[in-house]
């Protein structure tokens, strides 16, 4: 699993206002950083150490994730949908890079 | 008052029955996924070892067993996601993928992992999925074969696998002379190995249901391989199972792929027989 890959579910629609709920799912090996290889040598950290979810350009839920966090790290949470747009989801790895994807609802 | 004793009586055997049947929840509803109902408890044939045939989804938490429920939430499917990329992916020296011979895994592939191992007449013993698949790589396609715990393995025995969910286990141990790898696999089974001393039978027959330390015993069944393990936090092969099997025992342990280990399977799998397949299954 050497490429991260985002997996989301958002509804397709939903009534204005209506709270949703939204799962992510994402493949990582969230290497904590505390580990040795067989010659004893640390393995370096490298982990996803924040997500963020962004509805039309705003945030709506990030959040922080630390070395204690499991492989392929699953985050559901609620969000409440006032108009048809965007979601836009985020994940930052300790190396720099950044896996995002997009999920369009739109407001019946 | 005096048929207060003979209630006891009753009472107490009644509660050792419940004891040693362990965790089972009520099995009126069969858990499943998108309409797939598992078989996660099937009755055992007469002269079975085993009194009731259990899979080791039903010795789980019901956190754990949600996780499998859902495909989303299952951490097994990215790997099956992989897999499912490679199945129509050209490699090797003929530009062949899987899908050049076999096209459609869903209707292809659907049976196939129940049905695994398998006798394989021009190689003269059974073959696992992982043996069926290398076959094809080298012979078929001019790859190299993958090896037994890659992921590239781990993905495509998963998505084969997966074509097959909620189909019983069923090994035909008649075909060629599987018979003979099946007794090697039996005497495996009871046979003690290690520092602690132990058999596959010691926990896995006599005190499945119990504790050993933080963690519930299964019946040790092989109908969710390749599994994903929260301990492993990754997919993980059969093989790789019965090697930490063997190191907790203190055990030297055969290498994944090894005829031990093959036999084994092969009489694993005749032990579920009529359990559903639930690759890819999630334990803890």
């Amino acid at each position: 699993m050497a490429k991260s890959k985002p997996r989301v579910k958002v509804p397709k629609t939903a009534s204005k206002d209506e709270v949703i709920t939204i799962k992510t799912l994402i493949s990582h090996k969230m290497e904590s950083g505390q580990r040795k290889d067989k010659d004893g040598n640390v393995i370096p950290r490298q982990i996803i150490n924040k997500f963020t979810c962004d509805f039309n350009g705003k945030t709506v839920f990030s959040c922080d994730l630390e070395p204690a966090i499991s492989a392929n790290p699953y985050l559901e949470f609620s969000a409440k949908v006032p108009e048809s747009g965007t979601f836009k989801f985020t994940w930052l790895d300790d190396d720099g890079s950044e896996y995002s994807t997009e999920s369009k609802i739109a407001v019946e | 008052m005096r048929n207060l004793p003979g209630i006891f009586v009753a009472g107490a055997a009644a509660t050792a029955i419940l004891a040693t049947s362990g965790v089972l929840a009520d099995q009126s509803n069969l858990p499943s996924i998108d309409g797939v109902e598992l078989k996660t408890r099937a009755e055992a044939p007469k002269d079975h070892p085993l009194p009731e045939i259990i899979s080791g989804f039903e010795f789980r938490t019901k956190e754990t067993q949600a996780l499998e429920l859902d495909d989303f939430t299952n951490p097994g499917f990215l790997l099956v996601e992989s897999g499912e990329e490679t199945w129509s992916t050209a490699e090797g020296s003929a530009g062949k993928s899987c899908e050049s011979c076999h096209g459609d895994a869903a209707e292809s592939m659907k049976g196939v992992r129940a049905a695994m191992p398998k006798w394989n007449e021009a190689a003269g013993r059974p073959f696992t999925l992982e043996n069926q698949i290398n076959e094809c790589r080298t012979e078929q396609m001019g790859a190299d074969a993958w090896k037994w715990e890659s992921d590239d393995m781990l993905a495509m025995t998963a998505y084969v696998g997966l074509q097959s969910r909620g189909m019983p286990v069923d090994v035909d141990i008649e075909a060629g002379d599987m018979m003979s790898w099946w007794e090697k696999g039996k005497d495996f089974y009871y046979t003690r190995f290690g520092q602690l001393d132990l058999a596959c039978a010691n926990c896995h027959e006599a005190n499945y249901g119990n504790y050993i330390r933080a963690d519930r015993l299964s019946q040790g069944q092989s109908n969710g391989f390749p599994t994903y393990r929260l301990k492993w936090q990754k997919m993980g092969s059969l093989h790789r199972r019965f090697k930490g099997c063997m190191d907790n025992i203190r055990a030297e342990a055969f290498k994944r792929g090894s005829d031990e280990f093959v036999a084994l399977e092969t009489y694993l799998a005749w032990r579920g027989e009529g359990l559903s397949v639930e690759t890819p299954a999630v334990r803890n």
